[in-house]
């Protein structure tokens, strides 16, 4: 799979670059600038891109910038944004053109070698993998709202693991219990909920931010 | 121009004028008023406790009527700006009002001292010396015009023949023929629309005259700034301190102790790697996880120094930001025509984030709305909810930090908030764009 990285601090730009290729990936090119990963955005068109939030020159959110641009120019580019920090402000508006093939997380998942691999697969097929920071903020959030009230305690952990992106397989492998009392709760909670069940994971995890209000 | 578009220009233009001219008026007659029922009476209780000095009784009256002067006073300097938008700072010497104790003899030799050594007593004194007379005739004269002006338009055209013998108006004495009464109805509407036109006028005058003497002199403000400039510097230096102090001590108990940690375990590991692979993989996770910790004590360290937001995407989209982390609502407004500079721009960002936690803490509100704009080379933030309302900046509390924190910058902080709500809590520092 063909990867561009952005990523300005040469340690952690080499750090991913070695995480990534001893995991079968092919680093077409890595770049510590947000025009130059315009540029090899729409050069190279991978398969998928890691992008650090924050890169020269100026210092502020260039390759959210840069990023933004490119998906205009080829929708649905798979992109994993990586950041010291999450903000909800970012998250939705990576999502807003609800086109999925997004990712945003800490720059700490690399320590989770496998489940960080797995974030940027998920991604390259198109799906979603959002932040667990952000995830708990939102349920945090829906819970004082009172919009998550009809749901029990498992199956908010069940919408948690949703929201994050992940597959009902990962989410049974996750809370160790089998595939199918997974698809259990997620149709009770789609039921409670009133959303529409869809067998795409991507239209799912949208669906689910949008309940969210992200 | 057609005569609708004129009829429409006319009553678009000559409604606001008229009421201009009525208000003004009005506040003339409110200013003669006060002149007569509030500063003569003031003076000459001043003077006369002055007189009573020598026999004793005027220590007890004086500080009670030079307390009342500044009462009075004070509600002209509301005036002031409430009527022409001028802020007039109370010019009296810093001192404890509430250790005062009407007719008390030594509370009221102490303020006696205190009130006459101040020179600010003595402008206001002078002030009313000169409201007394100047008020009065600034402040009836428009309203008089006024009437006498319709009078002349309405009852001297209309009733001239059933007037007594020697009865006049304005200039024409006596009015007792047609031409006569039609000469007195233009001197009517003259004097009408002199009324009008004067009103505003004979107020600015009258407010440029006692503005003076109602504001501190160039000399008191001086020192005034002196005094507030070193408190609010040494207070800042003291918070710096204590941040820094802060700092370091976050540091050195969280991620350096962290990443000590997280050397050892990687230093066994790699002793343990060949004799006792499973105990080496244990401490490889561990060392993971204490680095993964780190990392996190180093963000939220990171966010309370400069939020990278705020670095990111300015004073805007930290404000939007910050409105997407409360759990209620919150409608966010920023109309900025540029970035302030980082020092000011941190210190809005802070008292937003400070004003908003309070939000979610105390006021129970279900939402709440911040606005950030800029006017008249001034930072305005004003955060509101529909909560509880109640909120005092009461010594030591949520608010009063709040004010600590904007004081360096020569920031305001006011606070409205009935019982019952709602609240606003309107910042404003000064800066330019």
């Amino acid at each position: 799979m063909r990867v561009v990285i952005a990523e300005d601090l040469a340690l952690l730009r080499e750090g991913i670059i070695q995480l990534l290729t001893l995991n079968d990936f092919e680093v077409v090119e890595a770049v510590d600038n947000g025009p130059d990963l315009l540029r090899a955005l729409l050069e190279h068109r991978p398969d998928v891109a890691v992008v650090d939030v924050r890169l020269p020159p100026t210092f502020t959110d260039e390759g959210l910038q840069a990023v933004a641009r490119a998906r205009r120019e080829l929708p649905g580019l798979p992109v994993l944004v990586l950041s010291q920090h999450v903000e909800h402000l970012y998250a939705r508006e990576l999502l807003s053109d609800h086109r999925g093939g997004i990712g945003y997380l800490l720059k700490d998942r690399v320590f989770e070698v496998s489940e960080f691999v797995d974030a940027v697969r998920r991604v390259a097929a198109g799906g979603t993998a959002m932040d667990t920071s952000v995830v708990a903020q939102l349920l945090a959030r829906n819970e004082t709202r009172g919009t998550v009230e009809a749901l029990t305690a498992r199956e908010r952990e069940v919408l948690g693991l949703m929201a994050e992106g992940r597959s009902n397989a990962a989410i049974a492998r996750q809370m160790n219990i089998a595939e199918k009392s997974v698809s259990k709760h997620t149709n009770n909670i789609f039921g409670k909920l009133g959303l529409a069940q869809s067998c795409d994971d991507n239209r799912r995890v949208l669906a689910v931010l949008a309940h969210l209000n992200l | 121009m057609t005569p609708t578009r004129l009829r429409q220009r006319v009553r678009a233009e000559l409604c606001p004028w008229l009421v201009e001219g009525l208000v003004a008026a009005r506040r003339g007659l409110a200013l003669a008023f006060l002149s007569q029922l509030g500063a003569v009476p003031l003076l000459a209780l001043s003077v006369a406790s002055f007189g009573v000095t020598p026999v004793g009784l005027g220590v007890l009256t004086l500080p009670i009527a030079l307390l009342a002067v500044r009462g009075f006073a004070d509600m002209h300097r509301r005036f002031l700006r409430e009527w022409w938008g001028v802020r007039v700072p109370r010019p009296y010497r810093p001192d404890p009002v509430d250790d005062f104790e009407p007719l008390d003899v030594p509370s009221s030799i102490r303020y006696y001292r205190r009130l006459v050594t101040d020179p600010a007593t003595w402008r206001d004194l002078l002030w009313l010396l000169i409201d007394a007379p100047l008020g009065l005739v600034l402040g009836l004269l428009p309203a008089w015009l006024i009437i006498y002006g319709i009078h002349g338009v309405v009852a001297t055209p209309f009733f001239w023949p059933y007037m007594e013998e020697f009865y006049g108006y304005g200039l024409t004495w006596p009015v007792h023929s047609r031409p006569m009464a039609v000469l007195a109805f233009v001197q009517g509407v003259g004097i009408l629309f002199l009324g009008f036109w004067s009103g505003k006028r004979l107020l600015r005058t009258y407010t440029r005259v006692t503005r003076r003497l109602l504001a501190p002199t160039a000399k008191d403000d001086l020192s005034r700034r002196v005094v507030e400039l070193t408190e609010t510097r040494s207070a800042a230096v003291d918070a710096q301190a204590a941040e820094l102090r802060r700092i370091e001590r976050d540091l050195h108990d969280g991620a350096q102790a962290r990443l000590v940690a997280v050397g050892i375990k990687l230093g066994l590991a790699e002793q343990l790697l060949g004799r006792d692979p499973e105990v080496a993989r244990r401490l490889l996770v561990e060392a993971r996880q204490a680095g993964a910790q780190a990392l996190a004590e180093l963000r939220d360290l990171v966010r309370g120094i400069h939020p990278p937001v705020l670095a990111e995407r300015g004073l805007e989209g930290a404000v939007r930001a910050l409105a997407l982390d409360l759990p209620i609502p919150v409608r966010v407004d920023v109309d900025l025509p540029g970035r302030a500079q980082a020092p000011v721009e941190s210190a809005g960002y802070f008292a937003v984030a400070e004003a908003l936690a309070n939000v979610a803490k105390h006021s129970g509100a279900t939402s709440a709305w911040v606005r950030v704009g800029y006017a008249g080379e001034r930072l305005t933030m004003v955060v509101g909810d529909d909560g509880a309302g109640g909120a005092v900046a009461r010594e030591g509390g949520g608010l009063d930090g709040l004010r600590r924190r904007l004081a360096p910058f020569d920031g305001t902080l006011e606070v409205d908030s009935p019982v019952g709500g709602p609240t606003t809590v309107r910042m404003e520092l000064p800066c330019v764009l």
